[in-house]
């Protein structure tokens, strides 16, 4: 089959390009572990009450300036409500649904993960500027969408 | 389809009857799904406008109809039923075009899966607005919608799929009579077209018949969540290449006619119609990048095959350009951009896709952000999606459709296409554009600043990032009345092409292939090769992580209903 000259340019270059792209984010993803948050743990969607850590959800100092955020999404909330870290602080957030698939997304930051009922998913994030962060769902979850959301307050510590 | 159906076709348009340029019986075929998708548009639009005040707030909600209704109603109406049916309808035209006669059996397959389609969108709009199935046009388990909105879908599906088998009927009979040749351009990529969209819905028929509708009815109270989004998105991405390959037909076969030029090559346009088949299908973890429950590794190997994908897009730009250029050179144009002079600019049926084409460029730098694995964390489920889909099914797929639709209407309709209507076109034309610059580029720049998509008129405890957002749904809300507007003119349009416009033989616009384009290879022809490689390429994108969320399922879901 006959390609013009100018064409196979172009698909070389075209192709080329996508190499790179796919070269920057595979490094990034195995080399760096800049992965998409992908957890693969389980739980009985109808039991989470009665599941730890789910059974008492909440925000835990677990180590220096280390946090570890234990949430439940449901329609149409999240608990713990709202919560407050100092400046600096590294959160790991655990979340769970108890209903419907919620999203999971901290506006200004990259936090953003779906939340899926039967699965836990979860994030890292080191807040480095103080200020209200808000919580939003971000996934279809009823008529009430919209009102589901959250805040993390974020302190300049003494 | 024969010689005798042939000497009819040259006896009609000898006589000058009606719809010359197709058969009558051809065209109201074709004619039953185009209006039958102007309907959807109309109803479709006008949701869409609705919600776009309701979102600032302009209006509060009407008569009890709440803001997920509309916009469950808008995604189906035109995502799904105007852009199926317009689909369909231009599709029969290029078959009816290319081979002359339906026989008998093949049109009355076309008819039944129109009637079918016809039946499954009453239910699922029954149940819509009755507010039994608020579950937005991607109804994500566990949401568990009314039956009746179940067995819509699959009775819509099934419609489809009696189509597409008359158009199968007709290719294979043209090949039995044709033996060592290649069928027309058009009807090659119309089949690919369906080929691609019955690959596709075998998922989501999948996951309605075996997860959701059970669930429904109550024979199940459980489901396994991940496994029915896998089964929805390897059905979701292949159905944006099932919107966008029409407008690449028209693309490649139609407008180098209205430019006064010549297919650039057969072959290579075949060839990017094959690699969508190939490609279309082990890509759709690149929707779900960000949820639990499937491994890294096979989503960035996801990612590798929707990279894959764009190749025959370039390859399509090339086509594309290079067909203006040598256009444009035969009509005098010096220079490199000299044929930029030379396009025809006041037809319609040039201007709307033509600027289709220029929207979709940054699209298709958008769709490569979207699937650039951790990339998409920054713009996953906030309005920059929902931008991105109206610069692409909803520019550069709508305006092909609309361009096309001015040539369509009156052949399928034996009327012509008068300068007045041209002109009303050129300002239809422009006020889309307008429209979809004001909402799409609001859109992206909001949901770069967090805005979720799919999201009623929110509050958040007045947080101060809420009223950034505000401007933009104001640009939304104007960009809305201005597509609403561009809506309502190209119904008018379309009203005048079929009912008043003077009758006539208006032109079907096919393109000739340029001479010194090399000759076809038969290997296109081998069909049971591609759906195997098709198949192949589904089996080992999807078996091992479909395999995995099968053995390391959750304990089920029950279903809700929270409207």
């Amino acid at each position: 089959m006959h390609i013009h000259k100018l064409e196979k340019v172009w698909l070389i270059f075209g192709v080329a390009m996508l190499a790179v792209f796919l070269t920057i984010i595979g490094v990034s993803a195995f080399a760096s572990g800049n992965q998409p948050p992908s957890d693969a743990t389980l739980i009985d969607p109808t039991k989470v009450d009665q599941t730890k850590p789910f059974d008492k959800p909440g925000l835990t100092k677990i180590d220096d300036g280390v946090y570890e955020a234990v949430m439940v999404s449901q329609a149409f909330q999240f608990t713990p409500g709202d919560m407050e870290v100092p400046k600096g602080a590294t959160i790991n957030f655990l979340v769970t649904s108890k209903d419907v698939v919620h999203g999971f997304q901290i506006v200004k930051t990259n936090v953003n993960m779906m939340v899926v009922p039967g699965h836990i998913n979860s994030m890292s994030y080191t807040f480095k500027e103080a200020g209200e962060y808000l919580i939003v769902c971000n996934e279809y979850c009823g008529n009430g969408h919209h009102m589901m959301a959250t805040k993390i307050k974020v302190v300049d510590s003494e | 389809m024969n010689a005798i159906s042939k000497k009819l076709k040259q006896f009609e348009m000898e006589r000058g009857m009606p719809a010359a340029e197709i058969g009558l019986k051809e065209a109201r075929i074709g004619y039953a799904h185009v209006s039958f998708s102007l309907v959807a548009l109309l109803i479709g639009g006008l949701c869409g406008l609705l919600q776009t005040m309701v979102r600032t707030g302009t209006i509060p909600e009407i008569a009890g109809i709440g803001y997920y209704e509309l916009l469950t109603a808008h995604g189906l109406m035109l995502a799904i039923v105007f852009t199926t049916l317009f689909i369909y309808g231009l599709l029969y035209a290029f078959l009816a075009q290319s081979f002359g006669r339906f026989e008998s059996f093949p049109s009355r397959l076309a008819w039944l899966g129109f009637w079918f389609m016809l039946l499954g969108v009453l239910l699922v709009t029954w149940m819509v607005l009755a507010g039994e199935a608020s579950v937005l046009y991607t109804f994500y388990a566990p949401l568990k919608a009314h039956p009746v909105f179940y067995i819509g879908l699959v009775i819509f599906v099934i419609g489809t799929w009696i189509g597409s088998a008359a158009m199968f009927r007709m290719y294979a009979d043209y090949k039995r009579e044709h033996k060592n040749v290649h069928p027309p351009l058009q009807a090659y990529m119309s089949i690919m077209t369906v080929l691609l969209w019955d690959v596709a819905t075998l998922g989501v028929a999948a996951t309605i018949l075996f997860q959701l509708l059970p669930l429904s009815l109550g024979w199940t109270d459980k489901v396994g969540i991940e496994l029915s989004r896998t089964l929805f998105w390897y059905f979701g991405h292949p159905l944006v290449y099932f919107w966008l390959l029409p407008a690449y037909i028209v693309w490649y076969t139609v407008i180098p006619k209205i430019v006064k030029g010549k297919i650039f090559s057969d072959a290579l346009a075949r060839m990017s119609f094959l690699l969508f088949l190939l490609f279309s299908f082990p890509v759709g973890f690149h929707h779900q990048l960000l949820e639990p429950g499937i491994s890294a590794f096979w989503k960035y190997v996801q990612v590798v095959l929707t990279f894959l994908v764009i190749i025959p897009s370039l390859m399509t730009a090339f086509s594309m350009f290079a067909t203006f250029e040598l256009a444009g050179r035969r009509l005098g144009a010096k220079g490199l951009f000299g044929w930029v002079k030379k396009m025809p600019y006041r037809d319609v049926r040039f201007l709307a896709p033509f600027i289709g084409m220029l929207f979709f460029i940054p699209a298709g730098a958008g769709g490569v952000i979207n699937a650039s694995h951790q990339l998409n964390i920054v713009v996953h489920n906030t309005l920059w999606v929902t931008g991105h889909f109206h610069i692409t099914v909803g520019a550069a797929v709508a305006l092909t459709f609309f361009g096309s639709a001015y040539w369509l209407v009156p052949v399928l309709r034996g009327r012509t296409l008068t300068p007045a209507i041209q002109r009303l076109g050129i300002w239809q034309t422009m006020a889309w554009t307008v429209g979809m610059l004001f909402m799409s580029t609001a859109m992206h720049i909001s949901g770069l600043l967090g805005n979720p998509r799919r999201t009623g008129p929110a509050k958040y405890f007045q947080d101060s990032i809420v009223a950034d957002w505000i401007p933009y749904h104001t640009a939304m809300a104007i960009g809305g009345t201005i597509l609403f507007i561009s809506i309502i003119l190209f119904l008018v349009a379309m009203y005048k092409l079929s009912f008043t416009a003077p009758r006539g033989t208006e032109e079907f616009p096919v393109a000739e292939t340029e001479e010194a384009a090399m000759d076809t290879p038969m290997f296109f022809e081998n069909w049971k090769l591609w759906i195997f490689v098709t198949f192949a390429l589904i089996a080992f994108a999807y078996t091992v992580p479909i395999w995995h969320m099968i053995e390391n399922a959750p304990p089920g879901a029950p279903g809700w209903r929270l409207w």
